[in-house]
């Protein structure tokens, strides 16, 4: 079967709807072999993982999982929820009331969940700058995340980060600098082997950044150190306005490792990218060294706000992805198929984020932005000056220190 | 010829005091800058477990400068780590690795080669705190011989003393001699904020006599405050590392013709002392900078500028005079060189210039 590629074009129309069709008869009936009851009343069910690749590994990951039905719920939330959370930024980017760069990760869900949902409390993610969805899984509010992103008090960061730094316990951010953190989540990796403290570092780039140069220089000494990192490269087919293909010399990203052992990954199912997860945790907690992934996804909006997204692509493909293999929709068929919820349970979900996301955006252009003075605040953890010069010598501002660190040590 | 008795007594007397003497003031003890940080890092890793140094030639080769000398032997792989010659990469690696729970010493084998890692220092190391408004911290140190050697030609002989010091978030300092280089590192090892520390390859063999404080585990110097080297009374000189080294020359050959200047040793970049400068002005009412870093948008500018805009501008008799390297990529040549780099004569002139002893 020929590589499936959301944006190559290069298949049928045809053969795209057969191979759909298989795919969604085989999730409908493949759970009635192990579910127990029907109605929405199954605890569990199991599910065939989708296809993996494999560089330099003998063994795939697991070609089946099995999902909860508290799992179910929590992930169809956790991606409806960042699905509308980003549609809201989208609207308030248009009334103007977000500044500057938003990156929205819509039709990406299921990587971000899929990944959170193997992790575990010592594993530590860092991203670059389309990490609204990984804040909300990592566990900050929408409210936060919406008020961040207008610029507000109750902001992540108080609103002095915007968009793209937002950070929170073991989420590293939020990084606007192209690829500048794969080497940087190296040496979180570096830190969880020198500290024994067994957790490994999940650090995600994209298309574009998979060929900086400091991106296999981190690939050379994490793999020289052995070091519990799982680079991963969220693959959408364009970087910015250059697709693939005109970037990428190679475009295999999960072999671009070359000697680190890599596995390419359907984005668009969650359950393939967690079990994914679970295999590389095992991989790297057991001192074999790092792993290089490729998720293949795609981004229903532009590179940005900015970037309307139909410049370099046709309205067909996007249309073509969104019809046929949307993330949410797709796991919604799987989990209702497989009588883990029912369709009703999941509308209610649906209205319970729509309802969350509103509040969140009503206290996001209603919230103040914090004092002016703050702007001094937080230069330093331990600032050796009082005063930080203003725009003249005459009305210097007086250094504060707000918040508590959370990764003192 | 017979020696008399006397002599004899006076020399055993005079041989038995020195063996015999316990002056702290006229302590013997000599320790090269090399020396002096090689044992700031080696009692900062032994008294913290999370610190250890990163770069190239570390570990087995004791350093390209000997600076880590014996440390690999002491700590191990763990904590003395060869790097690839991957800047960029590595730089990186220590910012994850202090935002993870580690206090690393990533080593630039010069400065020169901080540019290919640059982004790191700054983008992700020096705001990172600020962007998350006060959430992650990143407890790292960025250390490596800087400015101009001896005949290493253009791209080996940058100073970067005024790059870094522009930027809000780090913490810059620059030691001259032993004591400041051991104080200094300590100190930055122990800060929790982004810390460049920008040594000097020509110092590094240079021997200083250090007090027994000095030798101590625990001293560290106060990051951000400058040291008077020289008292004087017709002149401030201001300068940071090797510099110090050439105004005290200047100082020296100036006492001799009855002109006393004081020489501030800076210490440290960012924070900049600037009350001592202010204070040391406003008594001797003329002020010359001294640096081996290009002029434009240097150090020297900095404190005219902050000299200009504080009280002692009213005090100043003349207007303050910048002693620098010259605005020239550096050549090799080794006369070329020479006046490329200020020299005795260019801070003795400037003196003069400026207490009008010359036109």
């Amino acid at each position: 079967m020929e590589q499936y590629s959301a944006w190559s074009g290069a298949r049928s129309t045809a053969s795209l709807m057969w191979t759909d069709f298989w795919e969604l008869s085989m999730r409908a009936l493949a759970p009635f072999m192990t579910s127990v009851r029907r109605n929405g009343s199954a605890t569990e069910a199991t599910f065939e993982t989708r296809p993996y690749k494999l560089h330099k590994l003998d063994d795939p990951p697991s070609g089946t999982t099995v999902c909860t039905r508290d799992d179910a719920l929590v992930m169809y939330r956790q991606m409806q929820m960042i699905r509308r959370l980003e549609s809201a930024a989208s609207n308030l980017y248009k009334e103007k009331a977000i500044r500057g760069f938003c990156h929205l990760y819509s039709g990406q869900e299921a990587i971000c969940v899929g990944i959170k949902g193997a992790m575990r409390p010592q594993d530590s993610v860092i991203t670059a700058y389309r990490d609204h969805g990984w804040a909300y899984t990592m566990g900050c509010s929408v409210t936060s995340i919406m008020a961040e992103l207008t610029g507000r008090t109750q902001g992540i960061v108080r609103g002095k980060g915007g968009s793209m730094h937002m950070y929170t316990k073991n989420f590293y951010g939020g990084n606007g600098i192209v690829g500048a953190q794969v080497p940087v989540g190296a040496g979180i990796a570096l830190a969880n082997k020198y500290l024994e403290n067994g957790g490994i570092n999940i650090c995600l780039y994209g298309d574009g950044a998979a060929n900086q140069g400091q991106v296999f220089e981190a690939y050379n000494m994490a793999k020289l150190m052995d070091l519990p990192s799982v680079f991963i490269c969220e693959n959408n087919g364009y970087g910015m306005g250059t697709s693939v293909d005109r970037a990428s010399a190679s475009t295999n990203y999960y072999t671009r490792g070359d000697y680190v052992p890599g596995i390419w990954i359907d984005g668009m199912d969650v359950l393939s990218v967690r079990e994914a997860i679970k295999y590389c945790i095992d991989y790297c907690t057991s001192g074999k060294g790092p792993l290089v992934l490729e998720v293949a996804t795609y981004r229903y909006h532009g590179h940005s706000m900015s970037d309307p997204g139909t410049s370099y692509r046709t309205r067909d493909e996007i249309q073509e992805v969104r019809q046929t293999r949307d993330p949410i929709m797709l796991f919604k068929e799987s989990i209702v198929a497989a009588d883990l919820v029912t369709a009703e349970e999941l509308k209610k979900i649906d209205s319970e984020v729509r309802k969350e996301v509103d509040e969140a955006v009503k206290i996001a252009k209603s919230d103040k932005e914090i004092a002016v003075q703050e702007l001094a605040a937080d230069v330093y953890l331990e600032p050796l000056e009082t005063t930080i010069r203003g725009t003249t010598p005459f009305d210097p501002y007086t250094h504060q220190r707000i918040s508590k660190a959370i990764n003192l040590h | 010829m017979a020696i008399s008795a006397t002599r004899v007594a006076q020399k055993l007397s005079g041989a038995l005091s020195r063996s015999f003497t316990t002056s702290r003031v006229a302590a013997a003890n000599q320790l090269t800058v090399r020396d002096a940080l090689n044992s700031a890092l080696d009692e900062e890793m032994e008294r913290d477990e999370t610190v250890f140094l990163l770069g190239e030639e570390v570990a087995q080769y004791d350093g390209a400068y000997k600076v880590s000398r014996g440390l690999w032997k002491k700590y191990g792989d763990k904590r003395v780590v060869d790097t690839p010659i991957t800047e960029s990469g590595f730089a990186g690696m220590a910012v994850g690795a202090a935002l993870g729970g580690l206090r690393p010493v990533c080593e630039f084998m010069t400065f020169n080669f901080s540019m290919q890692a640059i982004d790191h220092v700054i983008n992700s190391a020096s705001k990172t705190f600020y962007m998350s408004a006060g959430l992650l911290h990143v407890p790292i140190v960025f250390r490596g011989p800087n400015g101009s050697a001896a005949g290493v030609g253009a791209q080996h002989s940058q100073c970067f003393g005024a790059w870094y010091s522009h930027c809000p978030g780090l913490k810059v300092v620059s030691p001259y001699s032993s004591e400041d280089s051991k104080g200094l590192l300590k100190a930055a090892i122990r800060d929790s904020d982004p810390v460049v520390v920008l040594e000097n390859e020509l110092l590094y063999g240079s021997s200083f006599e250090v007090s027994d404080e000095v030798l101590s585990k625990d001293f560290v110097l106060p990051i951000g405050k400058a040291k008077i080297e020289r008292e004087g009374q017709h002149i401030t000189l201001v300068a940071h590392s090797r510099a110090v080294m050439l105004a005290l020359e200047a100082a020296k050959t100036l006492a001799g013709e009855g002109v006393e200047c004081e020489v501030i040793n800076l210490r440290s970049l960012r924070p900049l002392d600037e009350a001592a400068i202010v204070q040391s002005v406003i008594k001797t009412r003329n002020l010359v900078t001294v640096e081996q870093g290009w002029p434009q948008s240097g150090i020297g500018s900095e404190i005219c500028a902050r000299i200009v805009e504080s009280p002692a501008f009213h005090y100043l008799e003349s207007p303050v005079v910048r002693v620098t390297g010259v605005d020239v990529p550096m050549p090799y040549a080794k006369s070329l060189e020479i006046a490329c780099i200020p020299q005795s004569h260019d801070v003795i002139k400037a003196v003069k210039k400026v207490l009008k002893i010359i036109k």
